[in-house]
């Protein structure tokens, strides 16, 4: 159905077209560069970002994700002026209620404000009494304490990444949907062009926004990216009234539960036990064990109805920080990856701080932490404790 | 009939004319009409309107039935309640 013909050269080639791929074309098109195109396998957010648990959260273990996640909930809040949208991105900011099951890990939690404090995010310590006036459902029994963080909240994922890819589009970007990449050229130093199965196309920039494959993409040009994939699952309700305003987390329960606007209930889990790769299939065990959980932590929720469920893969990363930037193995390859389940969420930084790398600016913020060279035979620094 | 008026996905309220304007976009399969409209997310899970979706894409872009690809199948194929799945886990247990 789309019989565009394949160009020949590009100056930057962008392989993935989930919230990643769409922010660096728009944010490298806003800065003038020309000659952009985005390579797609399927459809716009087929991927990792259509089957995110569409959360938006600041509430991090590390100073890196902090600063990413508060810069990027910034811009959510102007996205759909600044990016000129004509549909609704969905943002809505009733906060993360970040559930402390016990006194290790509210001790944790205490930290972690304190650093999200330092950052500005306006996160705060709560009793368990302060967080049943903000989630009256909450089953009491199984809460120590909890976090909140009442600019944290919900964004949906296919018309974000709508809007960045129709404003991208707009400035000249060519997207080339169910488009697969075979291969990446390249010489002693540099990329030289990209293999499809619809042609091949020369450049000297290739951005691999791949997500789940971000690790087979590096390996088309033999650098080593240390992600892995992952399974996790989620299920979501039929619509129902208004009844929970923030996302209710738990990493020791193993749980993230929210009320999107549009009246449904999204949770997911994660399970350790999952083995690596790139399978996204439904279980029945996902579905016996969130069950529990939910009815557990949010016993009115055990009322609703579940109309589907699905997978999607988290790219981890050793520190469970993104790989965001260039390497020195090969010039003109950039990375955007291993945001280990988070990478919807930091997408406005992600696109900003990679674009400005490629065009040979000063980033806004310093990118060290994120290089692919801080695994470079180092012991990990900083681990991000605040995953599910 | 007026293409406003002929109501394609009952569960997420999408119209013929929301179809067309679309296609229009260059939205041209049955999953990423889904991810801007809803169509197909509710309750009956495509089940109502999935036939039709993929005729109305079949007719608008003059393409045989049988190269418009279905949508993609997931569980449930009816809802069930939460409380019902956690309790039968726990008679198995």
């Amino acid at each position: 159905m789309k019989n565009k013909p394949f160009p020949k050269n590009a100056e930057v080639v962008i392989i993935g077209a989930g919230i990643s791929g769409c922010s660096i074309a728009y944010n490298l098109a806003k800065q003038g560069q020309k000659n952009i195109i985005v390579l797609e396998r399927e459809y716009i957010t087929s991927g990792a970002t259509g089957r995110c648990g569409a959360g938006v959260r600041q509430q991090w273990a590390t100073k890196a994700n902090c600063i990413l996640a508060k810069k990027s909930v910034e811009f959510f809040e102007n996205a759909q002026e600044i990016l000129d949208y004509d549909g609704d991105i969905e943002f809505k900011q009733e906060g993360y209620l970040v559930i402390a099951s016990n006194q290790t890990e509210a001790a944790q939690f205490e930290k972690n404000v304190k650093l999200q404090n330092s950052l500005g995010i306006p996160s705060r310590v709560l009793t368990k009494e302060e967080a049943l006036e903000i989630v009256p459902h909450l089953n009491v029994d199984v809460v120590h304490s909890a976090t909140f963080c009442k600019t944290d909240g919900h964004l949906n994922p296919f018309t974000m990444t709508d809007a960045y890819y129709k404003a991208a589009k707009r400035l000249g970007v060519e997207f080339y949907t169910y488009t697969t990449v075979t291969g990446i050229e390249r010489d002693e130093t540099k990329v030289t062009a990209v293999h499809t199965d619809k042609g091949t196309v020369k450049t000297a920039v290739v951005v691999n926004a791949a997500g789940g494959w971000a690790k087979e993409v590096g390996s088309m040009v033999d650098v080593e990216i240390p992600v892995y994939s992952e399974n996790h699952e989620i299920l979501v309700t039929e619509p129902v009234e208004k009844m929970q305003g923030p996302m209710v987390i738990s990493f020791s329960q193993n749980i993230y539960c929210q009320q999107t606007p549009h009246g449904a209930f999204i949770m997911g889990r994660g399970d350790k036990n999952m083995p690596k790769g790139h399978d996204v299939s439904s279980s029945w065990k996902f579905l016996d064990e969130m069950s529990k959980t939910v009815t557990r932590l949010l016993p009115p929720i055990g009322e609703l109805r579940v109309i589907r469920q699905w997978g999607g893969l988290y790219n981890m990363s050793p520190d469970h920080q993104p790989i965001i930037g260039g390497t020195k193995q090969l010039k003109g390859f950039y990375m955007a990856c291993g945001f280990s389940g988070h990478g919807f969420m930091l997408a406005p930084m992600t696109g900003l701080l990679l674009s400005e790398l490629i065009l040979g600016k000063e980033p806004t913020l310093p990118m060290e932490d994120m290089a692919l060279e801080r695994f470079d035979g180092k012991e990990i620094r900083e681990l991000e404790t605040s995953v599910v | 009939m007026d293409a406003k008026n002929v109501i394609i996905c009952r569960c997420s309220d999408v119209t013929l004319e929301d179809l067309f304007e679309l296609f229009e976009q260059g939205y041209t399969t049955f999953e990423e009409l889904k991810r801007i409209k809803r169509v197909g997310m509710g309750p009956c899970q495509a089940n109502t309107c999935g036939k039709m979706v993929q005729w109305e894409i079949a007719k608008y872009f003059n393409k045989p039935l049988e190269e418009v690809p279905f949508h993609n199948m997931r569980p449930f194929t009816m809802g069930v309640k939460l409380k019902a799945i956690k309790e039968a886990a726990e008679d198995e247990e």
